[in-house]
């Protein structure tokens, strides 16, 4: 539409109004929702990409961790809650944004050398060496580690994970669903990370053993470890959060905190169950 | 009945022959099993590498002969090994570089690998047979017997005798030491705990940040000693030609199937399980059978169940019942 305020009507006289454009700036407005994630320790923005060649998956999608804190994807089935964390871990083809790990620039670095920037990754599958003995996978989650206090850090997590210790001599693979969850974390623990990713965590565990692992969950990240986690009990997960991204199709549908989201009536009505 | 004349018949036709033919079949079946557990593919060259490894070590052994060294009562191959274990490594090295790495990079299926591992052994084969000739080859050398029948019969005042080679009490020895130096090194070790875990988990290997190239060396490493010891053995206590070490593959391939693919145990169990049967069924048990028994139940018949030419239907029939009744082996290997 044209402007009816700046129709001159064929007035060209010179000496009443000055020839040319006037100014063309006009401040915007922001009074969108604002992603606050210059600071973020971890950061995943405005990823977009798929795998392989394949269509994409997520569309400008921003997923952020800051020190100290637990941040949750949820969103219903299909939503690209695991891609956006594989996509943080880079093992996506992201074809537009940006990866950053304390303020550098990570997005061309291969999942191996992510984990000797120091980015714990547990997979939600086979994440445990099954034929080994707890604390040889504990160990091997310390091959990238030079330094001598690799004893230390075990002792630690069998204060965390006091099972972990009673088992130590016993083969990862034959313990309970719980139990492997805890290996797998614990592994990931062992390279000393600087922040700790958890792809559904208590996929396939009963609910009283979920509780315990959302329980060491919050204990490990009371150590001052930030973690990043996808989770299918969007309830219980949002209940620990200190902020919840609500993926829907591949984009950011909500951010906030996790009692902000739980609070949403959007987010309760469309997958929270009211 | 004099079942102790049947008990040293037994051990001396039977017993030490299978003892020591099973503890070089363990040794084989071992360095297939490694490379099926960390490189996940059956290696058809396994039987080549035997052979070329112990060509090195003929080679040497010759070379000692004539500078006039030799290892007192025992075989100068002895001394020998480790060129032979360093050529063979080389070879391996030079293979896998040259043909695996190729398909590792492209992330091949292992249908690929195996038949590429066929392509190698043809190779492996010609080079071996180009060397050394498609001969027999006698190598051993040192004292012959440890104890001779006559001196058995003289010492214990019985009918039967028992002779054990210095070579069968040598293969039995070095295959304890290299199987307990094997094993403590994959259970203790740092490099040996990452190359199960590589076996275990690719995946978690590489996001624990374990190198899969050196994993591979290690392996194609162990699997180089592996086969020159084994192949040097095999070709003490019987004799070195090339085309025997080929169809040692069969034997090999069963002893690592029945003891489950993967499982280092299991392939030391199947290579003894394999070395019985094979030369309990094709032993004509007609003496043993006659000292055991009252002599109204004396056989009188040669009591041999098969002709030894046809000893390796015997591992082909273990491998196919196995394969049907418990696909991944005595011990819990992969499936197959």
């Amino acid at each position: 539409m044209t402007n009816a305020y700046q129709d001159d009507r064929g007035n060209k006289d010179a000496s009443i109004t000055k020839r040319g454009t006037p100014s063309t700036m006009s401040p915007g407005t922001a009074t969108g929702e604002r992603s606050h994630t210059q600071d973020a320790f971890l950061i995943g923005d405005s990823m977009t990409g798929g795998y392989g060649q394949g269509p994409d998956i997520l569309h400008d999608c921003t997923i952020a961790v800051n020190p100290g804190e637990i941040a949750v994807i949820v969103g219903p089935n299909g939503a690209g809650k695991s891609t956006g964390m594989k996509a943080v871990f880079g093992m996506l083809n992201l074809r537009k944004g940006a990866v950053r790990l304390d303020g550098e620039d990570i997005t061309a670095l291969s999942p191996q050398d992510r984990v000797v920037k120091g980015m714990g990754f547990v997979p939600q599958t086979s994440n445990i060496f099954g034929s080994m003995t707890v604390q040889e996978n504990l160990e091997m989650g310390a091959f990238i580690r030079t330094d001598d206090k690799i004893v230390e850090t075990m002792e630690q997590i069998f204060e965390l994970f006091p099972i972990l210790g009673d088992k130590r001599r016993q083969a990862a693979g034959e313990l309970s669903g719980g139990q492997r969850q805890q290996v797998a974390v614990g592994r990931a623990l062992m390279t000393k990370p600087k922040v700790l990713m958890l792809d559904e965590p208590t996929a396939g565990v009963s609910p009283i053993v979920m509780d315990e692992l959302f329980d060491r969950i919050i204990e490990v990240s009371r150590t001052g470890i930030p973690i990043l986690m996808v989770e299918q009990n969007a309830r219980q997960a949002l209940e620990i959060a200190d902020r919840g991204y609500v993926l829907v199709q591949g984009r950011n549908a909500h951010t906030g905190t996790g009692k902000e989201l739980l609070a949403d009536d959007d987010v309760r009505r469309s997958f929270l169950g009211g | 009945m004099e079942p102790l004349n049947a008990l040293v018949a037994f051990a001396n036709f039977v017993l030490v022959p299978a003892t020591a033919y099973g503890a070089q079949l363990a040794l084989g079946a071992l360095g297939v099993t490694l490379i099926y557990g960390i490189l996940r593919f059956s290696n058809f060259a396994h039987g080549d590498t035997m052979a070329f490894g112990t060509m090195a070590v003929i080679m040497t052994t010759w070379g000692f002969q004539a500078l006039g060294i030799s290892f007192g009562p025992l075989p100068t191959a002895l001394l020998a090994l480790p060129v032979g274990i360093v050529a063979c490594a080389l070879l391996v090295l030079g293979t896998d570089k040259l043909v695996y790495k190729f398909y590792r990079t492209k992330k091949a299926v292992p249908v690929t690998f195996v038949i590429a591992s066929l392509g190698v052994m043809f190779v492996m084969n010609g080079l071996v047979r180009f060397i050394i000739g498609p001969d027999d080859q006698l190598f051993s050398d040192g004292e012959r017997f440890i104890i001779t029948a006559r001196d058995f019969k003289t010492l214990s005042g019985l009918d039967e005798g028992l002779a054990i080679k210095t070579t069968q009490a040598i293969t039995v020895v070095v295959a304890i030491i290299v199987v307990a130096i094997l094993f403590w090194f994959l259970n203790k070790t740092r490099t040996g705990k990452s190359m199960r875990a590589y076996s275990d988990n690719e995946d978690l290997a590489l996001l624990s940040g374990i190198n899969p190239e050196r994993v591979v060396m290690y392996t194609w490493l162990m699997v180089a000693a592996l086969a020159t010891i084994a192949g040097t053995l095999y070709g003490l206590d019987k004799s070195f030609k090339p085309f025997t070490y080929f169809q040692l593959l069969l034997p090999i391939f069963a002893a690592a199937i029945v003891g489950g693919l993967g499982s280092p145990v299991g392939a030391i169990a199947g290579g003894f399980v394999i070395a019985f049967a094979e030369v309990t069924i094709t032993y004509p048990l007609k003496k043993v059978l006659g000292y055991a028994l009252p002599e109204s139940l004396e056989p009188d018949g040669l009591v041999q169940l098969l002709s030894t030419d046809y000893k390796f239907a015997v591992s082909f029939v273990i491998l196919i019942i196995v394969l049907l009744f418990r696909p991944t082996g005595l011990f819990k290997g992969k499936s197959v």
